[in-house]
């Protein structure tokens, strides 16, 4: 057996590259892990490297712990790393598993470590903003990771302050971002850092302040928050004070007897906050057209109209394409075919009041067109709450849902719109009646179907007319 | 600083101090959210803990009200209406520029506001959700918000808040309907109940229907020690609110003496070891399928022992259940050794297909050891008679240590 031994120099810091090229040499020629020398100063003899050996075959939990593991400090990292390879490609594939083996088990430790640095870093690093002489916003942080991770908390950085140009200094390396591109510099030096951030002082007042005297445990704090971080936390120059006041502040306050209030008499205004339903139509419809519509919804609301006080009351689905532009319900091609049916019903529009179980207009867009989509469970529940307000107001005879949607907005569940068609009691406190919505004549292609569609739909308006005579 | 400053920072002071009696900090349960082009903001799973206040509790949110004035008078808090604390008010755009220059310097995941009642219910949510809206659409933020639900507004302000908040919460704050109908006259357990149900059909079908709508769930907190609720009747309250509204926490808060008392309630220190069981049985309850009254008979009268941890003072009642063989007993009988955590049965589970488990290889998979050993069976180790032993309370327990001052 060949006892030579074999150095292999990495770049300082967390080398995952080298590393793993070397691996998978030292591997290809099967070399033990006694036999190799690591160290992690640069190549400094500039030797070539031996090229490429084949990619090694490990268990995903290798994968994951390996890249933090050679982010540690620990100058042994590389050899803990090579022994764990070798061992799995020797013979012992399930040992990750076993997460009691003492190599396993420290190389656990060693990544919990790092993953630990990393969301301190993630949560201590604290921006300070400086001052720019031709205006806008520059942030900059100083901060001491324990391990080699800096490159590693980049993506985390970017991901979050993408509008915000930055930049994080470190004895370990530094990140640079200008709102579009990251770059990865040098160890910095903290009195490149700004040390002052007016801003800063509000944040100072909220940490005192959200701090609670009658609970003060510091043990806890510390072991959360390392005392080795607070050189670089500007809220941790308070905490000696904080503690020290705690005592004689609760002492105070359950020294204290409760007082008299002397408010002035809350009567008025607590009989007032019980009332704040809204008083009108108007002051409802305000509320609706203020309203945000669940995401993929025009944002233009459109307002039910007609008479209060109609005695017969129409919920359609939603407004259309042409509805939303104009802001009125029901004067799109399905508008106009009601107008239709209902004139040869004998029902005058003018008297009737009209509205949507769902008030925006939700679709895809298409090129230039907007295709209509069916609103689900969710967002006509959503609507919900404004449409039975609405009908209070209009106080109806009778209530007509066009179509499924509106069905399920006033019954409160789906109910099957050709099984139901008719006189219904599902509607609440409301006469109900169910019919077609105009649209899905419409939409039938066969003519006679639509014939006698439309025929069943004004005879429909027909009843409900004279139901709610 | 300007006078603007001062101004704002005198009301941050305000109502940082009258937001911090809710307990709930947590920034998790997000699903991962990234900044888009010239915007901030970003959400991980568990969320971050930027700081940590001497009390040993994290900050992750900018946690305060929009206002302390308030119509209610529920006995227990700072901000009721009788009570002669300094008040302040924010604006909106007040509430939007510090969680930005907050956010920029990283001190924080995001937002937590809540507000004392002004007006009415529903007025005080609209400002809420102004808040919560501005950020998002006026700012682009990313960050976590969590807004605090009021009851008693319109149904239809909980849909608006959902459409732009993380987490929403409604707290319970009483165990029982009696302590909240004695504490909190303006409140009613049946609004908070519907409230929490709304919330819970809406995510439920949003989550159904790939649509955003509080997709970090909704919270609550019970104040603990405020009224004669036993602990036993707090653990109940929480599985039910875990079984019915699907709650991701349900927060514990010790009473706490508060500037300003109400002479209702008397002032004195906060039970926080009460409060610190309660959590522990909060996890059995959780995470090792423990139900209520099993928990509570671990104690007695319905109050948890304070001395040693539920699971523990369980496993001491049903010593017949033990020991349990690390190398073959069940993951549900694992799990209710004192000492091992849930993470650390899970890998006790995976490597024992591959070897015989010794009182080392435990030892290098959970910190609890010592707690366990009486109640494990290992390859080189058997208790036999240990559980019977009488003085096994005494010996397990930890050493009586001196109260703190406020213990």
């Amino acid at each position: 057996m060949n006892m030579t031994l074999t150095q292999v120099a990495l770049q300082p810091g967390g080398d995952l590259d080298g590393f793993r090229a070397a691996a998978r040499r030292l591997i290809g020629r099967d070399t033990p892990p006694g036999q190799v020398i690591w160290t992690s100063e640069g190549d400094l003899f500039g030797a070539a490297p031996e090229g490429e050996g084949a990619p090694l075959m490990l268990p995903k939990l290798t994968g994951e712990i390996i890249p933090l593991v050679v982010c540690h400090n620990d100058p042994q990292r590389y050899g803990l790393l090579y022994t764990l390879i070798w061992r799995l490609t020797h013979g012992e594939r399930h040992l990750m598993q076993i997460a009691s083996d003492p190599l396993v088990h420290r190389l656990y430790i060693m990544a919990k470590s790092v993953r630990r640095d990393l969301h301190k870093m993630h949560a201590f690093v604290r921006f300070r903003q400086l001052d720019l002489p031709g205006g806008g916003e520059r942030f900059m942080a100083w901060f001491e990771p324990e391990h080699f991770i800096v490159e590693a908390t980049a993506q985390f950085f970017v991901d979050r302050f993408r509008g915000m140009d930055w930049a994080i200094l470190t004895p370990k390396g530094s990140l640079h971002w200008d709102t579009r591109t990251l770059t990865i510099g040098p160890p910095g030096e903290r009195a490149a850092a700004p040390q002052m951030d007016d801003f800063e002082q509000h944040w100072l007042d909220y940490y005192e302040a959200t701090f609670n005297p009658a609970r003060v445990n510091p043990t806890v704090m510390k072991r959360e928050m390392a005392v080795k971080y607070w050189k670089n936390l500007p809220e941790a120059e308070i905490i000696p004070r904080l503690i020290h006041e705690a005592a004689p502040r609760v002492q105070a306050m359950i020294e204290r007897e409760a007082e008299m209030s002397t408010k002035r008499n809350p009567d008025k205004a607590v009989a007032a906050m019980a009332d704040q339903t809204p008083k009108s139509l108007d002051a409802l419809n305000r509320l609706i057209l203020e309203s945000v519509p669940p995401a993929p919804f025009s944002p233009r609301a459109v307002l039910g109209e007609g008479l209060i006080g109609a005695r017969i009351a129409f919920v359609g689905e939603q407004p259309g394409d042409q509805e939303d532009i104009e802001g009125r319900p029901f004067i799109g091609p399905a508008g106009q075919l009601l107008d239709r049916a209902l004139e040869e019903a004998g029902i005058v529009r003018a008297e009737t009041y009209v509205t949507n179980a769902v008030k925006n207009f939700k679709f895809k867009p298409s090129g230039k067109r907007r295709i209509h989509q069916t609103p689900t469970t969710g967002e006509i529940k959503h609507y919900r709450w404004w449409l039975e307000r609405e009908l209070e107001f209009v106080h109806p005879h009778l209530v007509v849902a066009l179509g499924a949607t509106a069905t399920q907005a006033l019954a409160g569940k789906a109910m099957p719109v050709m099984k139901n068609r008719g006189a219904t009691s599902a509607f609440g406190a409301w006469p109900g009646f169910i019919t077609i919505h105009p649209s899905s004549l419409l939409r039938q292609p066969d003519e006679a179907a639509k014939t006698a569609g439309y025929k069943a739909f004004v005879d429909d308006l027909k009843r409900a007319g004279a139901l709610a005579a | 600083m300007n006078i603007m400053d001062i101004l704002v920072a005198k009301k941050l002071r305000i109502l940082a101090d009258a937001a911090k009696y809710d307990a709930s900090c947590s920034s998790s349960g997000s699903k991962g959210r990234k900044a888009g082009e010239g915007a901030i903001g970003s959400t991980t799973g568990s969320g971050i803990c930027h700081s940590y206040t001497p009390d040993g509790r994290c900050i992750s949110l900018l946690k305060i009200l929009l206002t302390n004035y308030c119509l209610f008078d529920c006995a227990y808090c700072i901000n009721r209406r009788s009570s002669n604390v300094q008040r302040a008010r924010f604006t909106v755009e007040e509430v939007v520029s510090l969680t930005l220059g907050f956010y920029k310097r990283n001190y924080i995941e995001g937002l937590f506001l809540s507000s004392g009642i002004i007006k009415t219910p529903d007025h005080t949510m609209e400002e809420l959700v102004r808040v919560a809206r501005s950020l998002r659409r006026d700012h682009g933020f990313a960050g976590y918000i969590h807004l605090k639900t009021i009851p008693e507004a319109s149904p239809w302000l909980i849909e608006q808040a959902g459409l732009w908040a993380d987490r929403l919460s409604i707290n319970v704050e009483l165990p029982t309907v009696l302590g909240l109908k004695a504490l909190a006259p303006e409140k009613d357990g049946g609004t908070i109940a519907a409230a929490m149900g709304q919330m819970n059909e809406r995510m439920i079908e949003a989550k159904e229907e790939k649509r955003r709508f509080a997709p970090a769930g909704q919270s609550t907190q019970m104040i603990v020690g405020a009224d004669a609720a036993t602990d036993e009747m707090v653990l109940n309250t929480s599985a039910s609110l875990y079984g019915n509204f699907r709650l991701r926490r349900v927060y514990y808060s010790a009473f706490s003496p508060i500037p300003e008392a109400s002479s209702v309630l008397p002032v004195k220190a906060p039970p926080l070891r009460r409060e610190n069981r309660l959590y522990q049985a909060d996890w059995l309850l959780r995470y090792y399928g423990f139900s209520a009254p099993e928990i509570a008979s671990s104690g007695e009268g319905g109050m948890l022992d304070l001395d040693i941890d539920p699971k523990l003072a369980w496993a001491l009642k049903n010593r017949d259940r033990f020991p349990v063989d690390v190398n073959t007993g069940e993951r549900e009988l694992l799990l209710r050794v004192p000492g091992l955590g849930a993470r650390a049965v899970d890998k006790i589970i995976v490597a024992r297909r591959h070897t015989a488990l010794g009182l080392d290889d435990i030892r290098r998979l959970s910190p609890g050891l010592k707690r366990a050993r009486p109640f494990l069976i290992t390859r080189d180790h058997s208790p036999a008679r240990l559980t019977d032993r009488l003085d096994l309370r005494e010996r397990l327990a930890p050493p009586p240590t001196q109260l703190g001052l406020f213990e």
